[in-house]
C-alpha cells in the first residue's frame, strides 16, 4: 500500500495575522487563540490516505471537516503545516503547478453540487476536460461516458434547474470523475438529498467505487453515512481530530464520550468482527465435530446464525485454519441486542475515568 | 461597546449626552434668531471659497492649453470624439441615413418594426412581440420617425459602451479591494448628482453635439452596469467558484467561463439599468445638442408647443417601454433542454427569420416604398389633436385649476419657501446635526456637516435652500401618498397587480416627460414643479412600502394572529415597524429621485441649484455647473447615509437581514 495523499500539524486559523502565531515553529494554545479573537477552524490535523481507501472525515457542523478538506486541495490555504500528494509536498506549490495537479489529479464533488447554471448536464461534465484543452470529440465522447456511467443517459442537454436534486449530484459526481482523477475529495456530496435518494447515492457511490478505485476523503455529518462507506474515519470537533480509526475501532473503544454519541446508534452487529468480540483461548483446543468455526474476519452479523444454532462452542480461526479463540453466544447475544446506549455510555465512563 | 455593556449589566441606562446639546443648539439658535446677527443670516461672500472659479479655469486649462508634447488634450478629446463617431455612424446609417456610398437606404421601418417583434415573440411570446410591433410602428405611422431613429442611435451605441466599461470597472472592483473602495466612493457620488451636472463637464471638453451628448449618456449610466457586476460575480454561489478552481481554471478562465456567465442574469438586469438611463439621460442630453426626440420635445416646450412636445414625449415613453420589456424579458429568458436538442437553424430560428424579414421587406420596399419610409400623406401627426384638447382644458378647466394653484402657492408653497429662506444656517446645520448624531452617531454628524460645509463655503446656499424647500415637501408628500397606496397594495392582491404595473411603466418614463402635463395643467411656476417632482419620485415610496410588507416573514404574521391581533393592530403594532426598514429605503430613493427631478424643473423656471447648472451650460462655466450638481449630490448624500444608517441599525434590532 502507497500513501497517496497525506497532511500532517496542519492547522488553519482565521484571525488578524494568524500566521504569526507560528513563528518560531511553536504551536498557539488554546488559550492564544481564544484571548487573540482567533477562530482555530482546523488544529493540528495529521493523517495518510492510501491508496484505494476511502477515509471519512465526519463531525457536526462547524468541526472543521470542510475545511481540513479544502486545505488538502489548497481551495484554502492552510496556515501552517504541510500537505502531501504522491509523496511531494505541495503546501507552497506555486500556482501553475496546483493548477495542473487539480486539472489532472484531482476531481471533487460539492455539498450543493457547484453547478455551472449556464451549461447543459453534458457542458458541465465536459468543463473540466475543456479547461484541460482536450479536443471537442475526444471530451464529449468522455463526457457522454460518464453520465451513462451515472446513469444519466438521455438527459445531456438539460440544464441543472431543469435536474432533480439527485440528478444534479449525478452530474457533479460525473464531471468529478471526467478527469480520471487520482485522489477524489467528496464534501457533504449527499447532505442536501433527501433521505431516500440519499441512500440510493450512497449504493450508487459504492458500486462505482468497486470499479473505480479512487483514493477517497469524504466529508459527511452522518454517521450512518460515514460507517457504510468509510474503511478509516477520522472524527473531527473543534477543529480538532478527536479520533481516527476504523469504524470498527470507533464502536468498540470510543476514544472519547463525544465519540461515543456517534457511535451508539451504529450497526454494532455489522461492524464488530469475531476476532474483536471473540476470549482468548485458555490453552490449545482441538476443534470439537459440533463446533461452529468462524472465520476472525467475520462480522458478528455474519456470525451470528452459526453461532446461536450451534450445539457446542464456537471457535474461531485466522486465514490458516488455527484456532484463535472462542466466541460466546451471551457476547454474541449482548452485541446483537444489549441497549447500546448502556454499553457505549459505559465504555465512555470507563474512558474518560481512565484519562482523568 | 465595553462601557455600553458595563452599562447594561448593572441595568442602568447609558445617559446620552445628546439632550444636552440638543438643548445647546436649540438654545444657540433662539440667539440667533433674536439677535439675528448678519453672519448667520447669510453665510458672508468673504467666507467663501472660489471653488467654481478655479474648476471653471482649470477646465479650460485642460481643454486649451494641457499638451503633453507630442499632441494636446484637445487632440486627445478629438480623438475619442473622432473615433466614438465612427460606429454612431454607422448606426445612424442603418436606422435612417443609408449609405449613400453604397445605394444603400436605411432599414425599412415595417423591418425594425418585425424584427422587433420577432424578438419579442423569442423572448417573451405573443403579448411582448405585439408590444415591440406595434410600438415600432407607431414611431412611423405618427411621423416621428427620424427623431425616434436619432434617439435609437444613441441608445444603440450608447448602451454597449457604457456596459463594457461598467463591466469592467465591476470586474476590477470585484479583484482589487482598493479600486472597489474607491469606485464605490465615485458611484456614490455620481448617482446622487442629477443627470443636468454631466452635460457641463463633458460639454467643457468635448463640445456640443450628439457625441458629446453620447459621452455624457454614457458616463451618466455607466454605474448601474458596474454595481450589479460586482453583485453578480459576488453572488455566484461558492461551490461554483471552487468546482471552476478544481477544474483547474487559471483566473481568466475563471472569470469569463465560470464568474460573468453564471452571473449573466444579472448583469442583465444591469443592461436593463442602462438602457432606462441610457433614454433619460439620451433626452437631456439634447440640451448640449444630442439631436433626436429629446431635441424636439425641449424645443416645443421652450416654444410652448405642447401638442408637438406631447407628440415627442408619447414617443419617448413608448420607446422606453418597447426596449424596458424586451430587455427585461431577455433578462429573464432562459434557455431549456427542448432548445438544446433541436438542430443549428431550429435552435437559431428566431436570429435566422429576422435576417429573412429584413432581406425580403428591403427588397419588397423597392417596389412598394411605403414600407420603406411612410410618406407625409400617410402618417398621422397628433399635434393639432392634442393642442384642440389642450385648448378645451384652458377654456373649461384652467380657471379652476387656475384658482387651485394660486391658493395653495399663495398660502402653502411661498410662506413654506420664505421659511426656508429665512432659515439661519448655522440652524439647519445644528438641526442636521444633531440628527444624524443621534442616528448614527459621530461619523455620519461629521459627514453631514462636512457636506453642509461645502454647500456654504460654494456659496451656493440660496439655491440649494431653494432646492431643500422643493425636494423635502416632494417627499413628504410623496411618502404621505405613497406609503397607504402601497400598504392598499400589499393587502390586495388584485389593486397590486394594477398599481405595481402602474409603477412599472412610470419608472420607465424618462424624467423630462413629466414637465408636460404640469405645464398643462398648471403652466409654469412652484406648484408645476411640485407636481412633476412628485409624479416622478412617487414610484419607491409605493413600490417599497409593499415590498417591505410583503417580505414580513409568515410565521410573525401568524403568530401575531393566533394571539388575537385585530387588523388594524396587526398594521400598526406587527407589519408597520417590521416593514419601517425598507420603508425608510423607498424614502431614501424617493429623495434622490426628487432631487433629479427638481434639478430637471429648473427647465419650467425653478430657481433652484438646477437652474445654477443649466445657466452654466451655454456659457461653459464648467465649474458654476459642476458644484451646483455636486451640492445636490451632497443633499442627496446627507439623507442617504443617515437613512441606510438608521436601516442598519434597525434591521440588527429586528433580526432581519441584509
Amino acid at each position: 500500500m502507497t500513501v497517496k495523499l497525506s497532511c500532517s500539524n496542519l492547522w488553519k486559523v482565521y484571525g488578524p495575522d494568524a500566521a504569526s502565531l507560528f513563528d518560531g515553529g511553536g504551536v498557539p494554545s488554546d488559550e492564544v487563540l481564544t484571548s487573540g479573537g482567533y477562530i482555530g477552524a482546523v488544529r493540528n490535523a495529521g493523517f495518510d490516505v492510501e491508496e484505494g481507501e476511502i477515509l471519512v472525515l465526519m463531525g457536526l457542523s462547524g468541526s472543521g471537516k470542510s475545511t481540513l478538506l479544502r486545505c488538502l486541495s489548497r481551495l484554502i490555504e492552510p496556515t501552517a503545516g504541510s500537505v502531501c500528494f504522491e509523496g511531494q509536498d505541495i503546501t507552497h506549490a506555486d500556482e501553475k503547478s496546483l493548477r495542473s495537479l487539480r486539472r489532472h489529479k484531482m476531481g471533487m464533488v460539492f455539498q450543493n453540487f457547484g453547478l455551472l447554471p449556464h451549461r447543459t448536464a453534458l457542458q458541465n461534465v465536459v468543463f473540466p476536460l475543456e479547461i484541460q484543452g482536450l479536443p471537442r470529440i475526444v471530451r464529449e465522447r468522455k463526457a457522454l461516458d460518464l453520465l451513462n456511467l451515472v446513469g444519466l443517459e438521455g438527459r445531456e442537454t438539460y440544464y441543472p434547474r431543469e435536474l432533480s436534486g439527485g440528478q444534479q449530484q449525478r452530474v457533479g459526481i460525473a464531471r468529478s470523475l471526467a478527469v480520471e482523477p487520482d485522489v477524489w475529495l467528496l464534501d457533504e456530496p449527499f447532505s442536501a438529498l433527501d433521505p431516500l435518494i440519499r441512500r440510493e447515492m450512497q449504493d450508487e457511490f459504492i458500486r462505482l467505487q468497486r470499479s473505480l478505485k479512487k483514493t477517497i476523503v469524504f466529508v459527511t455529518h452522518d454517521f450512518d453515512e460515514a460507517v457504510r462507506l468509510a474503511d478509516r474515519i477520522a472524527i473531527m470537533r473543534g477543529g480538532i481530530m478527536v479520533q481516527l480509526g476504523t469504524p470498527e475501532d470507533l464502536v468498540v473503544s470510543p476514544a472519547d464520550s463525544y465519540v461515543a454519541e456517534f457511535t451508539k446508534t451504529a450497526p454494532k452487529a455489522r461492524l464488530i468482527r469475531a476476532r474483536t468480540a471473540m476470549q482468548p483461548l485458555a490453552g490449545f483446543t482441538d476443534i470439537g465435530s459440533d463446533d461452529a468455526v468462524i472465520p476472525a474476519d467475520a462480522t458478528i452479523e455474519e456470525a451470528a446464525p452459526s453461532v446461536l444454532a450451534g450445539k457446542a462452542q464456537a471457535i474461531v480461526i485466522d486465514d490458516e485454519g488455527h484456532p484463535l479463540g472462542e466466541l460466546t453466544r451471551g457476547r454474541v447475544i449482548e452485541i446483537l441486542f444489549a441497549p447500546p446506549e448502556a454499553e457505549a455510555a459505559e465504555a465512555a465512563a470507563n474512558r474518560d475515568e481512565a484519562a482523568l | 461597546m465595553s462601557v455600553r455593556s458595563a452599562g447594561l449589566e448593572e441595568g442602568k441606562p447609558v445617559p446620552s449626552p445628546a439632550v444636552p446639546i440638543a438643548v445647546g443648539v436649540a438654545l444657540l439658535v433662539v440667539v440667533l434668531a433674536i439677535f439675528n446677527p448678519a453672519w448667520s443670516d447669510r453665510w458672508p461672500e468673504s467666507w467663501e471659497i472660489p471653488l467654481a472659479a478655479w474648476t471653471t479655469s482649470a477646465f479650460q486649462w485642460l481643454a486649451n492649453d494641457l499638451s503633453f508634447g507630442l499632441f494636446t488634450f484637445r487632440n486627445l478629446t478629438r480623438g475619442i470624439a473622432w473615433l466614438l463617431d465612427r460606429p454612431f455612424d454607422l448606426v445612424e446609417g442603418v436606422l435612417f441615413r443609408g449609405f449613400r456610398g453604397l445605394g444603400l437606404g436605411p432599414i425599412p421601418w415595417l423591418a425594425l418594426s418585425l424584427a422587433l417583434g420577432i424578438a419579442g415573440y423569442r423572448l417573451g411570446g405573443t403579448r411582448l412581440a405585439m408590444l415591440a410591433a406595434l410600438g415600432v410602428a407607431y414611431l412611423a405611422i405618427f411621423g416621428v420617425w427620424k427623431d425616434s431613429m436619432r434617439t435609437l442611435s444613441l441608445v444603440a451605441v450608447t448602451v454597449p459602451l457604457a456596459a463594457l466599461v461598467g463591466i469592467g470597472l465591476g470586474v476590477l472592483a470585484t479583484r482589487k479591494a482598493r479600486a472597489e473602495k474607491i469606485l464605490q466612493f465615485l458611484f456614490d457620488i455620481m448617482q446622487a448628482t442629477p443627470h443636468l451636472a454631466y452635460l457641463g463637464p463633458v460639454a467643457a471638453f468635448f463640445g456640443f453635439g450628439s457625441v458629446p451628448g453620447m459621452i455624457a449618456t454614457a458616463i451618466f449610466a455607466m454605474p448601474p452596469m458596474a454595481r450589479c457586476t460586482i453583485l453578480g460575480i459576488r453572488t455566484v454561489p461558492d461551490s461554483v467558484l471552487e468546482a471552476g478552481v478544481m477544474a483547474g481554471c487559471s483566473p481568466r478562465q475563471l472569470l469569463w467561463r465560470v464568474q460573468l456567465p453564471a452571473a449573466k442574469r444579472t448583469l442583465l438586469v444591469g443592461v436593463n439599468q442602462v438602457i432606462m438611463q441610457t433614454l433619460a439621460m439620451a433626452v437631456i442630453a439634447s440640451l448640449i445638442g444630442a439631436s433626436g426626440l429629446g431635441h424636439k420635445l425641449l424645443f416645443s416646450l421652450q416654444q410652448l408647443q405642447l401638442g408637438k412636445a406631447i407628440e415627442s414625449g408619447v414617443a419617448i415613453v413608448i420607446m422606453a417601454i418597447v426596449l424596458d420589456r424586451l430587455s427585461q424579458a431577455w433578462a429573464k429568458f432562459t434557455p431549456n433542454h427542448l432548445e438544446e436538442e433541436k438542430v443549428w437553424w431550429q435552435r437559431h430560428r428566431a436570429l435566422l427569420s429576422v435576417i429573412g424579414t429584413v432581406i425580403v421587406v428591403s427588397l419588397l420596399s423597392m417596389a412598394l416604398p411605403f414600407l420603406a419610409k411612410l410618406p407625409k400623406s400617410l402618417t398621422i401627426t397628433t399635434a393639432p389633436f392634442w393642442d384642440g384638447g389642450i385648448r378645451w382644458m384652458s377654456k373649461n378647466l384652467f380657471d379652476y385649476l387656475e384658482f387651485l394653484r394660486d391658493d395653495f402657492t399663495l398660502h402653502v408653497l411661498i410662506p413654506l419657501r420664505n421659511f426656508f429662506l429665512w432659515l439661519p444656517w448655522p440652524a439647519l446645520a445644528g438641526f442636521v446635526g444633531i440628527l444624524a448624531w443621534r442616528i448614527g452617531g459621530t461619523k455620519p454628524m461629521l459627514i453631514s456637516l462636512g457636506l453642509l460645509l461645502f454647500i456654504l463655503v460654494t456659496g451656493f446656499w440660496v439655491p440649494a435652500m431653494m432646492t431643500l424647500y422643493l425636494t423635502s415637501l416632494a417627499a413628504v408628500i410623496c411618502m404621505g401618498l405613497g406609503v397607504p397606496i402601497g400598504i392598499w397594495s400589499a393587502r390586495s392582491p388584485s389593486a397590486s397587480k394594477v398599481i405595481l404595473t402602474i409603477c412599472d411603466t412610470l419608472q420607465t418614463f424618462p424624467s423630462f416627460i413629466y414637465l408636460i402635463p404640469v405645464i398643462m395643467l398648471f403652466r409654469v411656476g412652484d406648484l408645476a414643479s411640485l407636481v412633476a417632482i412628485i409624479g416622478y419620485a412617487m414610484v419607491p415610496a409605493i413600490r417599497y412600502t409593499n415590498l417591505g410588507l410583503s417580505r414580513v416573514p409568515p410565521s410573525v404574521v401568524e403568530a401575531a394572529r393566533a394571539s388575537g391581533t385585530a387588523k388594524r393592530q396587526m398594521l400598526f403594532k406587527v407589519k408597520l415597524p417590521m416593514a419601517m426598514p425598507e420603508i425608510m429605503l423607498g424614502l431614501n430613493q424617493t429623495i434622490v429621485l426628487a432631487l433629479s427631478m427638481t434639478a430637471i424643473t429648473a427647465l419650467i423656471g425653478s430657481r433652484d441649484l438646477g437652474q445654477q447648472i443649466l445657466k452654466a451650460l451655454p456659457d461653459l462655466d464648467t465649474g458654476r455647473g459642476l458644484l451646483a450638481g455636486l451640492c445636490i449630490a451632497a443633499i442627496g448624500l446627507i439623507a442617504s447615509q443617515m437613512i441606510e444608517s438608521w436601516v442598519k441599525q434597525r434591521k440588527k434590532q429586528l433580526g432581519l437581514s441584509g
